[in-house]
């Protein structure tokens, strides 16, 4: 899938964009191997320090799923009033390293969604207020 | 063991919305209620602990109740708060710092979801303005790879939703006090699937106290004072699948539930099935669900037979949450954990009325577990 490269994130540093399609960045802990997302400064798990940059991927499969329901309060800033909240899709994707990223997905229908499937990195505009540069976040996508 | 500690008074502020008081007060007023149980007066009292997550410093209560000048240290354990301060009362009756001991809990949060800042949890801002930080939305999340694991229908969570409002309808304190129908709790609003909003309980307002004192002294003041066997409070380890986290370990590990639950049962020196009347952490029913056998009560997988046998229910053989819980009482959080023991006590004492379990139980459990991975686990016995 090839992208055009959006003017604005709202996380810019969890992301590679070079190459048109975009990728996780985390780290991973150069003495017990394990591997966080977004990158940590130490191990929780082995209580070291010395982490390397890591990158977590663009594809896995679907580990958990909820659909957000109801509109967000703050910090949440989609911008849109509450008439024009559409539920979002949201889990978290099992990465092959065994890591689970939480994201948006890019469906919202119970019907579309199974636990075990696989997704896709892509980039969704979530906040499209008008008269505004659209704001970009990671989501998953069904590939 | 001759170094027990035993609780003489309860008090509790009967928990939903109270417009005219503060939390401080309604925490005051809880304290003077579990004074007046105990039989004695605040300048009996030798040092209290307490806490409340949006209602500010527990020691204020003081200015309410009396200065006295004794230590009185504020807790700030999140979900466990009133846990943290029930176990520090203990261990400094335990260690001679005073004869009489309270804990306190209080809280008032605005209505609606709470609404955390990412920066208070070490997260960027991009996680909470991208609608990835609600505590809706993680229970959700772990109730659907739980069911998925171990095999559990959607049933299961609209049963503990009915039979938290049916215990909730027997308790005059309670806050929602209306049965609801399996139908009305299914069909209602998908907040965050598999979870419906007859699933979720509320942030809430009120107040929780206890006196506590060395069980050796305690006929001096109470008729049926009650032992607590274990009072004990973990935090997570790597791999615990907790709330706001963007990114989850590759290998899971036991809950904090887990290790407190074990801790406690190894210190009362009982087990799961010595235990008579249960309260379990149900801010939604998916947390109830996976707590039922995170604390020892049965196999994962095995409560949905459990539940559309009745066994939890409060005539069945392991009544749970028979004051209706969080669902049922709502949710302020420095005060959740001790209503629960408030609970226990009542059931342990026979005065619980219509909610009441029968056969004179003996030994009772109670468990909170919450942000950002804490758990708190009191077994308690009849004195």
């Amino acid at each position: 899938m090839k992208l055009d490269t959006p003017k604005k994130l709202a996380c810019p540093e969890l992301l590679d964009l070079a190459g048109g399609r975009p990728a996780l960045l985390g780290s991973r802990c150069r003495a017990c191997g394990e591997v966080y997302f977004p990158a940590s400064h130490g191990c929780t798990r082995c209580c070291a320090t010395d982490m390397e940059p890591y990158r977590v991927g663009s594809e896995g499969t679907l580990w958990s799923w909820t659909i957000q329901g109801f509109q967000p309060k703050a910090p949440y800033n989609g911008g849109e009033s509450e008439a024009d909240f559409k539920p979002y899709g949201v889990g978290y994707v099992e990465m092959p390293s065994g890591v689970k990223v939480e994201s948006r997905l890019s469906v919202a229908d119970p019907a579309l969604l199974a636990i075990g499937m696989p997704m896709i990195l892509t980039l969704q505009a979530y906040r499209q207020v008008p008269g505004e540069e659209p704001v970009y976040t990671y989501a998953f996508a069904p590939a | 063991m001759d170094n027990e500690v035993a609780i003489i008074g309860v008090g509790l502020h009967p928990f939903g919305r109270t417009d005219a008081l503060s939390g401080q007060q309604q925490g005051a007023y809880a304290v003077r209620e579990a004074l007046k149980d105990a039989g004695i007066e605040w300048k009996d009292v030798g040092v209290a602990y307490g806490g409340s997550q949006d209602g500010g410093n527990a020691d204020a209560l003081s200015n309410h109740l009396g200065l006295t000048g004794i230590p009185f240290v504020n807790v700030a354990n999140g979900c466990a708060t009133g846990g943290s301060a029930l176990a520090s009362v203990i261990a400094a009756i335990q260690s001679g710092v005073a004869e009489i001991g309270v804990a306190v809990g209080f809280d008032k949060h605005p209505r609606g979801a709470f609404n955390p800042r990412p920066k208070d949890w070490g997260l960027e801002d991009w996680y909470g303005e991208t609608g990835l930080m609600l505590t809706t939305q993680f229970f959700a999340l772990k109730t659907q790879r739980y069911m998925h694991e171990h095999g559990i229908g959607e049933d299961a969570l609209v049963r503990i939703a009915q039979r938290a409002f049916r215990n909730g309808a027997l308790t005059p304190h309670a806050w929602r006090r209306r049965e609801l129908s399996y139908e009305e709790i299914a069909g209602s609003m998908a907040v965050n699937l598999p979870l419906r909003k007859f699933m979720f309980c509320n942030p809430a307002e009120g107040g929780a106290a206890l006196v506590l004192c060395s069980a050796k002294h305690a006929r001096k003041y109470s008729a049926n004072p009650v032992i607590v066997k274990a009072a004990v409070m973990r935090t997570r380890h790597h791999g615990s699948f907790e709330v706001f986290n963007p990114g989850l370990a590759a290998q899971q590990s036991p809950a904090p539930t887990v290790m407190a639950s074990r801790a406690a049962f190894e210190l009362a020196g009982v087990g799961p099935q010595d235990i008579d009347v249960i309260q379990l952490q149900d801010t939604d029913s998916g947390s109830e669900l996976i707590h039922i056998a995170e604390n020892g009560f049965c196999e994962h997988g095995e409560q949905a037979h459990l539940l559309k046998n009745g066994d939890t229910d409060i005539h069945g053989r392991l009544p749970i949450n028979t004051d209706g819980g969080c669902l049922a009482n709502g949710e302020p959080v420095g005060a959740s954990g001790l209503r629960q023991v408030i609970e226990i006590c009542t059931q342990l004492r026979g005065q619980a009325g219509a909610r009441q379990v029968p056969g004179t139980p003996r030994l009772g459990y109670t468990h909170v577990y919450g942000a950002p991975g804490v758990s708190a686990v009191t077994i308690l016995q009849a004195g």
